[in-house]
């Protein structure tokens, strides 16, 4: 018991493995890196005698006090703050104040008959740009990360690496993937546009729908080959998109806070509630933060397949 | 008990059990699995605590996208494995 739990500390040994025969060796690649190193050790500490040993001791167990130590100081914050915050269900004077004025005048302050919409854009509108933009800023790291254009493949490595992309895995060619693609795709796209437009009425908006849409996107790209949503969705459009979104929020939003702090009136008419045409201007940052997502959502799926967003380089 | 305390019951303790199984296993294909299945679970819970907003958003980002760039980063991972195993003539995974 004791030696097969620190097998599986280790990594050599898998709690499940007893549950599927057949699948050893599914980690052979590093199970040969850890002999090599573990060889690698051995002979150093031949060859250094006892300092090494002393010190690998000395540093396992500091290492081994230090790690239990950050947890257990983590757990106690994490519990502390447990053991203060508001039970299930119970009334929380301060927190419940800001709740009871979302609930009581949301319909009339914002149009919008979903609460939550009205809550994330409007009375919350400046932490969902906040938030498109960490989603922006997260896709510009993974593009610098992973984007392949021609500067940065010149190493052998890389190209070598380049040609085994493609005929490794064409998931393109999978008739059970096409099949089912045919029939999903076209009713998650239809399903994420509604959800998106219907942002102010019924559950969903900005981000559900747009990573809704980015999943059909996805599904898509792989069920018929990245050439298909290529044609549609070039860079270009990709990233007028993305521009165009963001800073239509960023303008809009601006003009209301704007007007907001300076007590100005403010001229967007907030329709009848219920409508589509109605909740002033959630409908369009719903479209705008649901534009960022889905290109957020495929633009990472791209960028990790295949180092590049909508085709060349 | 309720029927539906029931299944909340047993749905949470569902989510425990994906929660500790992603952490015991070694596979790391079964570990994605095993982290959108968590997923979909918690996507049946947020419906339970009415937060269909969130529901849909675990659906389509938890169960869907990243469990999906999981798999694609670990077709990556495998790639390396076999283009450094290669010259050796070994390590098919």
């Amino acid at each position: 018991m004791k030696e097969a739990f620190f097998r599986w500390l280790d990594g050599d040994m898998d709690v499940f493995s007893r549950f599927q025969e057949g699948q050893e060796g599914h980690d052979l690649p590093r199970q040969a890196w850890r002999q090599i190193r573990q060889d690698a050790e051995a002979g150093a500490v031949e060859r250094m005698g006892g300092v090494i040993r002393v010190e690998q001791k000395a540093f396992q167990l500091g290492y081994r006090i230090a790690a239990v130590g950050c947890c257990l100081a983590l757990m106690a914050v994490f519990l502390f703050m447990t053991a203060n915050i508001t039970r299930y269900g119970e009334e929380n004077p301060r927190a419940s104040e800001v709740a009871q004025r979302y609930i009581e005048s949301g319909l009339e302050e914002t149009g919008a008959v979903n609460i939550v919409a009205g809550m994330i854009l409007d009375y919350r509108a400046f932490d969902t740009l906040g938030e498109s933009h960490v989603l922006f800023t997260a896709l510009i790291c993974v593009m610098i990360l992973l984007r392949i254009d021609s500067k940065n493949t010149r190493t052998a490595y890389e190209d070598y690496y380049r040609t085994l992309q493609e005929p490794y895995f064409p998931t393109d060619r999978d008739p059970i993937l096409r099949e089912v693609g045919t029939v999903l795709v076209p009713c998650i796209l239809l399903y994420g546009i509604y959800v998106l437009l219907n942002g102010q009425i019924s559950p969903g908006g900005g981000f559900s729908g747009g990573a809704v849409l980015g999943a059909g996107l996805v599904i898509a790209a792989s069920a018929f080959g990245d050439g298909t949503v290529d044609r549609f969705l070039t860079r270009k459009r990709f990233q007028a998109a993305s521009f165009c979104a963001l800073s239509f929020y960023s303008f809009a939003k601006g003009y209301v806070f704007f007007t907001g702090a300076n007590h100005l009136e403010n001229h967007i008419p907030k329709g009848i509630p219920g409508a589509i045409l109605s909740g002033g201007l959630i409908l369009p940052l719903d479209i705008a933060v649901g534009l960022v997502v889905a290109c957020t959502m495929f633009g990472f799926y791209s960028l990790f397949r295949r180092g590049t967003i909508g085709g060349g380089n | 008990m309720e029927l539906s305390e029931l299944y909340e019951i047993v749905l949470l303790a569902l989510l425990v059990a994906c929660a500790v199984s992603v952490n015991l296993t070694k596979s790391l294909l079964q570990a994605v699995i095993i982290f959108m299945s968590y997923s979909s679970i918690m996507c049946l819970v947020w419906i339970l605590m009415e937060s269909p907003d969130l529901a849909i958003t675990e659906a389509a980002v938890g169960a869907g996208v990243s469990g999906y760039l999981f798999l694609v980063t670990l077709k990556k991972l495998r790639q390396a494995d076999a283009a450094s195993a290669d010259p050796k003539g070994g390590g098919e995974s």
